[in-house]
C-alpha cells in the first residue's frame, strides 16, 4: 500500500464509523447553530442591518472554531477510550500517516458542518455567504485549524484533563488562522478587491503548509509509548 | 566541585540582588525624567525600564523552552526537560509581570488599562500559551510522556509566535492608531539605565534558572532515595 492509500484507509475508517453513529457530526452541527443563536442574543443582530455585516464574520468563525474543537476532541478520545489507538499504532503504517488520516477526516467533518452552516447563517442573518472566494477561505481556514488541532488533540486525549485542555492549548496557537479567516471573510462581505485581502490569503496558506510540516516532524513523539 | 558550584550560585544570587538595587535606583531616580507635560506621566514613564526588561526575559525564556524541547526530543535526556520546565515556569511569571506593569503604565499614559494594540495582544497570547504549557505538564503523570508532550507543545507554540505577531500587526494596522506612543522614545541619557536594567534582568533570569534547575535535581534525588528506602 502506498502512503497515500494508508492515509485514505484511515479517513475511510473514520467516515464509516461516523456514518454509523453520526454522533460527532450531529453534536458539532447543533453546537455550531447554538453558537450562532447565542451570538444573536449577545449582540442583538438584526436581519440585514449594517451591524450584521460587522459581527457576521466573527460569529461565523467562532461557531466554526468551537464546533471544530468538539470534533477534534472526539478524533482521538474515541480511539483512546475503546483501546483502538494502540491497535492503530500497531498497524504497519508510518505514524505520520495516522496524523494525516485523522487530520483529513477532521477537515471533512468540519467542512460538512460548515457546508450546512452557510445556508443557516444566510437564512438567519440575510447575509449572502455563497461565493467562491469565501468558500475557499472557509476551506483554507478549516485546514489550518485542523492541522494544528490534530497534533494537540492526540496529546490531550492522553492527558488527565483531556477535552478540557484542548481549547486551552489550541486557541492561542490557532489565533493567526482565526484572525486571517475573519479578516478575509469580512473583506469579501464588504466587497473589497482581491488585492486588499491577498495578505490574509497568504497568511492562511503559510499556516496550512507550516503546521502539517511541524506535525510531520513531531507527531511520532506524540503517539509513541 | 559541588561546593564550588554552590559558592558560585551564592555569588550570582548576591550579584543579581545588588544589580537589582542599582537598577531600581537608576530607573526611579538616576535616569533623567522624560520630556512629558504631565507630572504623573513623567513618573509613570519610569516603569518602562523594568517593563521592557521583563518582556525581554519573558520572550527569552520561551525561546529557551523551545530549544530545550528540541534538545529533549533529540536526546531523551532528563536534563533538557528540567531546563524547559524551569524556563517555562519563570517565563510565565515574567509574562504576567509584563501584562501587569504594562497596564499600570497604560492607565496614566493612555487613560485606559488595556488597549488591543499589537504588542499588548501578542503578550497576552504569549502568556496564555505559557499557562497552557504548564497546564499540559500538570495533566500528564508519566514523566517521559510529560516531557515529550511539553517539548512538542513548546515547539508548536514557539513557531506560532512570529505568525501571531504578523497576523496581529496586520490586523491592527488596518485600523487607525488611536493611541500614540507618547513617551515611548528614549533619550541618550536614558539608554544607560535602560541597558543596565536589561542586563540586570538577564542575570536575574540566569540566577532563577539555576535555582529552579537545582531544585528539580533535588526533587529527583529525593524521589530516588524514597524508592530506595521503600524498596
Amino acid at each position: 500500500m502506498t502512503y497515500l492509500r494508508k492515509v485514505f484507509a484511515i479517513v475511510w475508517k473514520d467516515s464509516v464509523a461516523e456514518l454509523r453513529t453520526k454522533e460527532m457530526f450531529s453534536a458539532m452541527f447543533v453546537f455550531a447553530v447554538l453558537v450562532i443563536v447565542i451570538f444573536n442574543f449577545a449582540f442583538d443582530l438584526r436581519v440585514s442591518g449594517e451591524r450584521v455585516r460587522q459581527v457576521a464574520p466573527g460569529a461565523l468563525w467562532v461557531a466554526f472554531a468551537f464546533s471544530g474543537v468538539l470534533g477534534l476532541n472526539r478524533a482521538f478520545i474515541l480511539e483512546k477510550d475503546r483501546g483502538c489507538l494502540e491497535g492503530l499504532l500497531l498497524t504497519p503504517v508510518d505514524h505520520t500517516a495516522i496524523y494525516f488520516g485523522k487530520m483529513i477526516s477532521t477537515v471533512v467533518f468540519m467542512l460538512l458542518v460548515e457546508a450546512l452552516m452557510l445556508p443557516v447563517f444566510t437564512a438567519f442573518f440575510g447575509v449572502n455567504l455563497f461565493n467562491l472566494p469565501l468558500i475557499l477561505i472557509v476551506v483554507l481556514g478549516t485546514i489550518g485549524f485542523a492541522s494544528v488541532g490534530t497534533t494537540l488533540s492526540a496529546m490531550t486525549a492522553q492527558t488527565r484533563a483531556r477535552e478540557v485542555l484542548l481549547p486551552i492549548l489550541l486557541l492561542p496557537v490557532a489565533a493567526p488562522v482565526l484572525i486571517a479567516a475573519v479578516k478575509a471573510t469580512a473583506g469579501i462581505l464588504d466587497g473589497l478587491p482581491m488585492a486588499e485581502i491577498a495578505v490574509w490569503w497568504r497568511l492562511l496558506l503559510a499556516f496550512d503548509l507550516l503546521y502539517p510540516a511541524v506535525a510531520f516532524m513531531t507527531f511520532d513523539y506524540v503517539v509513541k509509548e | 566541585m559541588k561546593r564550588q558550584r554552590d559558592t558560585l550560585l551564592i555569588v550570582l544570587t548576591a550579584l543579581s540582588a545588588v544589580m537589582m538595587l542599582v537598577a531600581l535606583y537608576l530607573a526611579l531616580v538616576g535616569a533623567p525624567a522624560a520630556d512629558l507635560k504631565s507630572e504623573t506621566g513623567r513618573y509613570a514613564q519610569r516603569i518602562i525600564y523594568f517593563h521592557i526588561a521583563t518582556a525581554w526575559v519573558g520572550f527569552l525564556a520561551f525561546f529557551v523552552t523551545f530549544v530545550a524541547g528540541i534538545g529533549y526530543l533529540r536526546t531523551q535526556e532528563r536534563k533538557w526537560d528540567i531546563v524547559a520546565l524551569s524556563s517555562g515556569e519563570i517565563g510565565t511569571v515574567f509574562m504576567l509581570g509584563v501584562l501587569v506593569s504594562g497596564s499600570i503604565w497604560a492607565k496614566p499614559a493612555w487613560g485606559v488599562w488595556w488597549v488591543w494594540d499589537e504588542r499588548l495582544t501578542i503578550s497576552l497570547i504569549q502568556f496564555l500559551i505559557y499557562v497552557g504549557y504548564l497546564m499540559l505538564r500538570a495533566s500528564v503523570e508519566d514523566p517521559a510522556r510529560r516531557a515529550r508532550f511539553a517539548a512538542v507543545y513548546g515547539i508548536v507554540a514557539f513557531i506560532s509566535v512570529p505568525i501571531n505577531f504578523i497576523a496581529i500587526r496586520l490586523w491592527r494596522t488596518q485600523h487607525p492608531l488611536i493611541f500614540g506612543t507618547e513617551g515611548g522614545g528614549l533619550g541618550p541619557n536614558m539608554m544607560f539605565a535602560f541597558f543596565f536594567c536589561l542586563t540586570t534582568f538577564t542575570v536575574w533570569y540566569v540566577t532563577l534558572m539555576w535555582h529552579r534547575i537545582r531544585l528539580e535535581r533535588f526533587r529527583d534525588d529525593v524521589e530516588q532515595l524514597k524508592q530506595r528506602v521503600m524498596g
